[in-house]
């Protein structure tokens, strides 16, 4: 009897103590799973996940996770939470980041494949306390940027906009273009050079063949070409691009065949230099200096090398139009050279020139562009600035991330 | 054909690569790199043509003794040199950091230091006072320039760099946004007119 007794109180010892060490065991566990235990070890208040959703505007395999930080004791602020991952809520949970613990967001960017689900928990760093669960979630890439919404509709609106007045130069509309005196001027300038009997240099700019600013380049050079192969006139083509070359070499060459002077052109006068900003200028700069063009054409994009170029054509004795869309280089050129064709007159220019009625209707629709954004900027600085209405600041705003 | 399929091609590539810029979808992204792609390999065989086209125009002088031909012989030299050490030793060899620090590198900083000589003399001639927009040209440069240094300030009890920074954000500004705005919607008619084909010539053709 008295070992029965004994038997009987050594087992629930041995259960008492197995209980006493589950107890806290289980404690944790639940802790860790439901999240709405008690606070443990200085937290106050778990980080819970607020958000999960797909990144947007991306092209996919990407997931943003939002959560609500916890609460600490002053006693107690971890560094930070760890990111966990997987993709079954009930597996193993993987680590693929880390956050400071004032950071609320952390974008997922690892490994991530479009169209799968994916769970996510924080766990706060240096203790087992894990956040609500979040998911599933599938990364995908969207078919549109809502951010560049604003860009694409007045893009849209632009090009309707110079599809009506193309049709109405079709129709035999006349528009008019005021006078630039850069592109009145070209004329003139070829023509000094033929009577002085000296070569006309032409600088299609330090920007590759795809930029809008060369290829307008490139179209008033095939004016001047034109006009060079008249008069019997050199012209000298210095390249930064070869394929700005190539594409310079064909532009010269048709302008003689369109001018009936095949015979006059001269491929060795087109040439590449080098793709180098200084070396290019100091060697356009000799080019200056020995062969003294009594014309320099400087069209295209320019850098710090636009003030250099310009004078050193002005010390060499040249009457020298420029042309660039860079707005910082406008005042060198303006200081430098003869006549500037300022932004967009750039542009305008193979327009002015040919006198074509499609073109001039793209001239045309570039003011209505023009009048509509100042009227759009009117109003909106008034509604903003007087009444407090930020509705116009909002539908332009544009995020390109 | 010699002018129906450059455009065709320049129409969809155009089309595309603006639907590019708005779609962020994966599908449209590889179309980007695939381009860039393109860009590069046209960049090489362009660049062969380049070389091609600097070596015949020195050649040319060198062989018939043009004016300052010697010139051409350093470019030619160069030209060679270069390339040699830059393919066998590869870019990172000592002699190509060598030859790029210690002579491009200079040369190139040298070019650009002389653009100090080259605003003084502009500044000269384009701040006379011949004309009355000229004489406000002049004057917005004092007030900038002196807004600009410590003597400025001292003698004009801080109003020079208050002008300064007036001239600096206001009219100058506005100015840049007007051009920027003008610029940016030419750029985009510009590119509507070559991509519709209504500007050819660009391919050598009115």
């Amino acid at each position: 009897m008295s070992s029965c007794i004994h038997r009987f109180f050594n087992r629930s010892a041995i259960l008492f103590l197995v209980a006493l060490y589950l107890i806290p065991l289980a404690h944790v566990k639940c802790f860790a799973q439901e999240n709405n235990s008690s606070p443990s070890s200085g937290i106050i208040t778990v980080p819970s996940i607020s958000n999960l959703i797909d990144t947007p505007n991306d092209h996919g395999n990407s997931i943003t996770i939002t959560w609500k930080v916890g609460s600490y004791d002053p006693s107690f602020v971890p560094m930070g939470y760890v990111i966990l991952r997987s993709d079954k809520a009930d597996r193993a949970y993987d680590s693929i980041g880390f956050q400071l613990i004032g950071e609320t967001s952390f974008v997922d960017t690892g490994n991530l494949l479009n169209g799968k689900d994916y769970y996510y928990k924080l766990r706060v760093e240096g203790t087992d306390v894990l956040s609500t669960l979040g998911g599933p979630v599938q990364a995908s890439g969207q078919w549109f940027h809502s951010g560049k919404m604003a860009t694409f509709v007045v893009t849209v609106l632009f090009c309707v906009t110079v599809i009506i007045v193309l049709i109405f130069a079709r129709r035999g509309r006349e528009f008019y273009i005021r006078p630039i005196a850069g592109i009145n001027a070209i004329d003139d300038a070829i023509g000094r050079a033929t009577e002085m009997g000296k070569p006309i240099l032409y600088v299609p700019g330090l920007g590759s063949a795809s930029e809008v600013a060369t290829i307008a380049a490139f179209t008033i050079m095939g004016r001047v070409a034109k006009r060079t192969a008249e008069y019997r006139t050199r012209v000298i083509v210095p390249c930064y691009y070869p394929e700005s070359m190539i594409v310079a070499q064909e532009v010269v060459k048709s302008a003689y065949l369109d001018a009936g002077r095949p015979d006059l052109y001269n491929e060795k006068e087109i040439f590449f230099l080098t793709q180098e900003q200084f070396p290019f200028t100091a060697a356009v700069n000799g080019i200056m200096l020995r062969d003294k063009p009594a014309t320099n054409f400087f069209m295209g994009k320019f850098y710090a090398e636009s003030l250099m170029l310009a004078e050193t054509g002005f010390e060499a004795g040249a009457i020298q139009i420029a042309g660039t869309d860079e707005p910082i280089q406008i005042p060198f050129f303006v200081a430098a050279c003869d006549y500037v064709l300022i932004g967009e007159e750039l542009y305008a220019a193979s327009a002015y020139l040919s006198r074509d009625p499609m073109q001039l209707g793209t001239l045309k629709a570039q003011d209505w562009g023009k009048a509509a954004l100042v009227i759009l900027l009117i109003v909106g600085i008034i509604s903003a600035s007087v009444f407090g209405i930020d509705f116009f600041i909002r539908i332009l705003d544009v995020n390109v991330m | 054909m010699k002018r129906q399929l450059p455009i065709a091609i320049t129409f969809i590539l155009g089309f595309v690569l603006t639907l590019q810029y708005f779609i962020p979808h994966r599908s449209f992204e590889i179309v980007y790199e695939v381009t860039n792609i393109w860009l590069q390999i046209i960049g090489f065989f362009a660049m062969i043509l380049g070389i091609l086209s600097l070596v015949m125009l020195h050649w040319d002088k060198i062989q018939y003794k043009k004016t300052n031909w010697g010139y051409s012989i350093v470019t030619l030299v160069s030209l060679v040199g270069i390339t040699l050490v830059g393919v066998i030793g590869t870019e990172e060899s000592p002699a190509f950091n060598w030859l790029y620090n210690y002579i491009l590198a200079p040369i190139s900083a040298t070019m650009f230091a002389l653009l100090a000589f080259f605003i003084a003399s502009a500044a000269y001639r384009a701040f006379r006072a011949r004309t009355i927009i000229a004489t406000i040209l002049l004057l917005a440069a004092i007030i900038v320039m002196m807004g600009r240094v410590p003597i400025g300030s001292i003698i004009s009890f801080g109003i020079f760099p208050k002008l300064s920074d007036i001239l600096l954000n206001y009219p100058n500004v506005a100015a840049k946004r007007a051009i920027l705005m003008g610029v940016g919607l030419g750029a985009a008619a510009t590119g509507l007119k070559v991509m519709l084909g209504i500007e050819r010539s660009y391919m050598g053709s009115d």
